[in-house]
């Protein structure tokens, strides 16, 4: 197993880890970003207001029953028509990618400003903020920690997902373990495994330390009021 | 849709339906009997219950298809082997469900617990007869989580060649026929679908001690 990584050439040839590891982290990056921008807005609302709380849970329940495998090979087939050349089958696994991430980010944002105390919020609206300032003032500050244990569930199933999507020829770590498993180069197979668990622990751990640092000290409940 | 095909080939669906209902169930078994015992064992012990729960958390953090590519060196098994299936989500169910049921746990109000212990029921009697079945409505809410992700999982395991309804998505893509793609995705959304119901009544059967809402 550690010969496979002693070669120069596993590392920087054209199908090396570093510039399958650079797609991975790219289309990864790509995802969660679209998803992040559809999500967040949908989720301040939803907390905001707290109207559409019941559909946003019945979607994200019936969402986590969808096989992420099927809707992939699904989705590359009806859209395969339709594209030149690499979109053909970039775009779905980017679409199927995106579909999966929205639910925790949107339930993490709604959770988070839900789970205010509203003796927080009936002060806010009486020193007069406005809708809008009580939202990106207090809401928000507040609701950091549940908002980034959203994107982090949405961050390690986008990482997770985009593995599979390997299998309808997307580039990523996920080519190791289909090409191996084709090639019966379990070498191959075990290193892209090993990988792609370690890129999910790393994302893991910089997310709790996110946490950690991007929470306001004020309400981290570490700092003793004195 | 080639619904002819599907009749024809229905032997070999239905085979596929059981496999997979058998990977997605026997996990969570294993699991939730794993998970039991040793989640009650860790909220006893609130100094180490922090940081054992994120080391179980980092479990599940680990991607599908990474863990079964994974198992069969560590267990010595062959790669086609469905025992890997069985044991990857089994890791999966168990560090979910361990958490849910230290949360279902810390849900029994202290008061409850004290007016055991004044009763006089000895630890084992008192988490048999009075935690855990108050415990039931959180671990049943974690249960099924568990199993709906279960049946999604289970169908990446094709990749590694496990027969399940994974298998329609791998022929279909090779075939590029879309008949057997929507028929298991159809059929994996029925089958979570079914094992939540079930999920919930077995946990509404349970806590018929709750007071209707309402």
């Amino acid at each position: 197993m550690s010969e496979w990584f002693l070669s120069i050439n596993h590392w920087f040839g054209d199908d090396g880890l570093i510039p399958l590891l650079a797609q991975h982290v790219g289309y990864s990056a790509v995802a969660l970003l679209i998803a992040i921008a559809i999500a967040f807005p949908i989720g301040c609302y939803t907390g905001h207001t707290g109207k559409g709380e019941a559909l946003l849970i019945g979607v994200t329940n019936a969402l986590r029953s969808l096989p992420s495998f099927g809707l992939i090979i699904l989705l590359v087939i009806l859209l395969a028509g339709y594209f030149q050349s690499d979109a053909a089958f970039i775009l779905p696994c980017i679409i199927v990618l995106v579909v999966l991430a929205l639910p925790p980010i949107a339930l993490g944002v709604h959770a988070g400003i839900r789970s205010l105390e509203p003796g927080v919020h009936d002060a806010a609206k009486g020193i007069g903020l406005t809708p809008f300032q009580i939202l990106t003032q207090v809401e928000l500050p507040c609701a950091t920690p549940l908002i980034l244990s959203g994107i982090r569930s949405a961050t390690l199933q986008i990482v997770s997902t985009a593995t599979i999507a390997a299998y309808v020829s997307l580039g990523g770590l996920g080519r190791l373990i289909i090409d191996g498993r084709a090639a019966n180069d379990f070498a191959q197979m075990t290193a892209g495994a090993i990988l792609v668990a370690v890129l999910a622990l790393l994302i893991d751990i910089f997310f709790s330390l996110a946490v950690k640092l991007s929470v306001s000290r004020g309400i981290s409940r570490r700092v003793k009021n004195s | 849709m080639r619904f002819d095909w599907l009749w024809s080939q229905s032997d070999k669906i239905m085979s596929l339906i059981l496999w997979h209902l058998y990977l997605s169930v026997i996990p969570i078994l294993i699991g939730l009997a794993l998970a039991i015992p040793i989640g009650w064992g860790i909220n006893a012990m609130p100094r180490v219950k922090g940081v054992v729960l994120s080391v179980f958390g980092l479990l599940y953090t680990i991607p599908s298809l990474a863990l079964f590519v994974l198992l069969p060196p560590l267990l010595n098994t062959q790669i086609l082997d469905p025992i890997n299936v069985v044991v990857a989500l089994t890791i999966y169910s168990f560090a979910l469900l361990v958490r849910t049921v230290c949360d279902g746990l810390d849900s029994v109000p202290t008061d409850t617990r004290q007016s055991a212990f004044a009763l006089g029921y000895k630890p084992i009697y008192q988490f048999f007869h009075v935690d855990l079945p108050l415990a039931v409505p959180v671990i049943g809410a974690g249960l099924r989580v568990a199993v709906v992700s279960n049946v999604s999982i289970v169908s990446v395991a094709a990749l590694i060649g496990a027969p399940q309804l994974g298998s329609l998505f791998t022929q279909g893509f090779q075939l590029q026929f879309l008949t057997p793609i929507i028929a298991g995705i159809v059929l994996c959304i029925i089958l979570a679908f079914a094992l939540d119901t079930l999920v919930v009544v077995a946990t509404r059967t349970l806590c018929r001690w709750q007071p209707k809402r309402g």
